[in-house]
């Protein structure tokens, strides 16, 4: 599936990662300011590696030696930012249907109902995202990159900008995402608790590193 | 009330068209600079801010001086696209929008860049990620969140056109029915025993467009804003 070996120097901070995905959803947990975001930003094509090779499934998304760099619009990976990053000037129903429109898929109304049922979005449909609570942003976020059919779903912190009730709320919708939506993930996380809850693998990053990788055991209890 | 002679309502009609057409064609250009400015950095990048922002700085009879020399019927320019093209400036309308343009470009360009600069880059990079290559990213992102600052420079170009003298009248004179805007008008009435009860017309002429042309700018403004927010 997803594999990922890259060099990056930012800074003072140097990136230095190696991992592989699988179908289901993987965890890239550590500690904030180790570069999970930015190793997120070098798989979407928003940031360019020093050096290294990235590819999904048979395609290559970059190779510094054979001068590969696949351009964001034109990787097909659905990603889903801390702060949603929905488009303020559409309503809710252009946002999720922008990933659609702009990757050149033909409208799916079928498609469409079930992502609004699935992350119950239907009463939202023509609101903007200025009167959206916080966790309502998060799944038209979801609902978003999921609708441009992605290979790869990355989900970079979704509920850190989230209190406690609101990530209880939205945890649910984040399984059922996992279980019915047959997308491999990418989960990016400092929350053990989290993490238990969504991944079937996870990546383990410190100080720029990778320091394990296996399953969900390998958060202590 | 308003007691106009065929001759203002020529030079009312001649400012309108006039800074219309100036303020269309310089739209563009001005977020084309705009853009460049706002967004990339490159070698001589200063030069080019400092040429834009020329005619703010400039006095105005100066910039029509620089616009003679250069679009005048022989001169380089000017001899050229009137050979090749059969556009023609000098003491014709269409060269007072140039000036008028050129006067306006940076007021443009300011408020367009401002505006531009105030979009959060991350909604560019989150329509990149959604499929979106540059130029559809900037058609439905980043010039609809620019709005705003595009309308209010808009409306800037646009007074300052209706507003502009010095340029014009060196590049093109002051011909009626040709070139003779609102301003020149005015001028010319106040040159002339007992014009200024005449220039009186004009001038309240110039304030209600001036005015309109605020009014709709605050309700477009409005508009953008009720969009963006979604209130």
């Amino acid at each position: 599936m997803l594999s990922v070996d890259v060099e990056k120097r930012l800074g003072e901070f140097a990136l230095n990662v190696s991992f592989a995905g699988d179908g289901g959803a993987t965890a890239l947990f550590g500690p904030s300011g180790t570069g999970k975001t930015s190793i997120i930003n070098m798989i979407a094509g928003l940031l360019k590696p020093d050096r290294g090779r990235i590819t999904l499934g048979d395609d290559v998304l970059f190779d510094s030696t054979q001068h590969v760099n696949v351009r964001a619009w034109k990787r097909g990976i659905g990603t889903v930012f801390q702060e949603g990053r929905l488009f303020p000037h559409f309503t809710v129903k252009h946002n999720l249907d922008y990933g659609r429109w702009m990757s050149g898929h033909k409208a799916d109304p079928k498609a469409f109902a079930h992502v609004v049922e699935l992350l119950n979005l239907g009463h939202l449909l023509d609101r903007r995202p200025g009167r959206l609570s916080g966790g309502e942003r998060q799944r038209v976020a979801f609902g978003r990159a999921l609708l441009m059919r992605p290979r790869l779903l990355m989900l970079d912190e979704p509920l850190a900008s989230l209190d406690t009730a609101r990530k209880q709320e939205i945890l649910p919708y984040l399984e059922r995402l996992r279980d019915e939506a047959h997308v491999p993930m990418i989960y990016v996380s400092h929350d053990a608790r989290e993490v238990k809850r969504i991944a079937t693998r996870v990546v383990t990053l410190d100080d720029g590193r990778v320091t394990a990788t296996g399953g969900v055991e390998l958060l202590s209890p | 009330m308003l007691n106009l002679s065929a001759q203002d309502w020529t030079a009312v009609h001649l400012s309108l068209r006039i800074s219309i057409v100036a303020t269309l064609v310089a739209l563009p250009f001005g977020i084309a600079i705009a853009m460049l400015l706002a967004r990339k950095s490159f070698w001589g990048k200063s030069l080019v801010d400092a040429v834009v922002h020329l005619p703010l700085v400039l006095p105005p009879v100066v910039t029509g001086y620089l616009l003679l020399i250069t679009f005048g019927r022989r001169a380089p320019v000017g001899a050229f696209l009137s050979d090749h093209f059969g556009i023609v400036f000098s003491f014709r309308w269409t060269g007072a929008a140039l000036a008028c343009g050129v006067m306006a470009f940076p007021l443009m360009v300011r408020a367009i860049r401002l505006s531009i600069e105030a979009i959060d880059r991350k909604l560019e990079d989150a329509s990149a990620t959604l499929g979106a290559n540059r130029l559809w990213t900037f058609a439905t992102i980043t010039l609809p969140l620019a709005l705003p600052g595009i309308i209010a420079g808009m409306v800037l170009a646009f007074a300052r056109a209706l507003g502009e003298f010095g340029a014009t009248i060196t590049f093109v004179s002051n011909i009626p029915g040709e070139t003779q805007t609102i301003s020149a008008a005015i001028y010319s009435l106040t040159q002339v025993p007992d014009g200024d009860a005449a220039a009186l017309n004009l001038v309240i002429v110039a304030v209600i467009i001036s005015l309109a042309a605020l009014v709709a700018s605050e309700w477009f403004a409005r508009r953008a804003a009720i969009r963006l927010h979604g209130d």
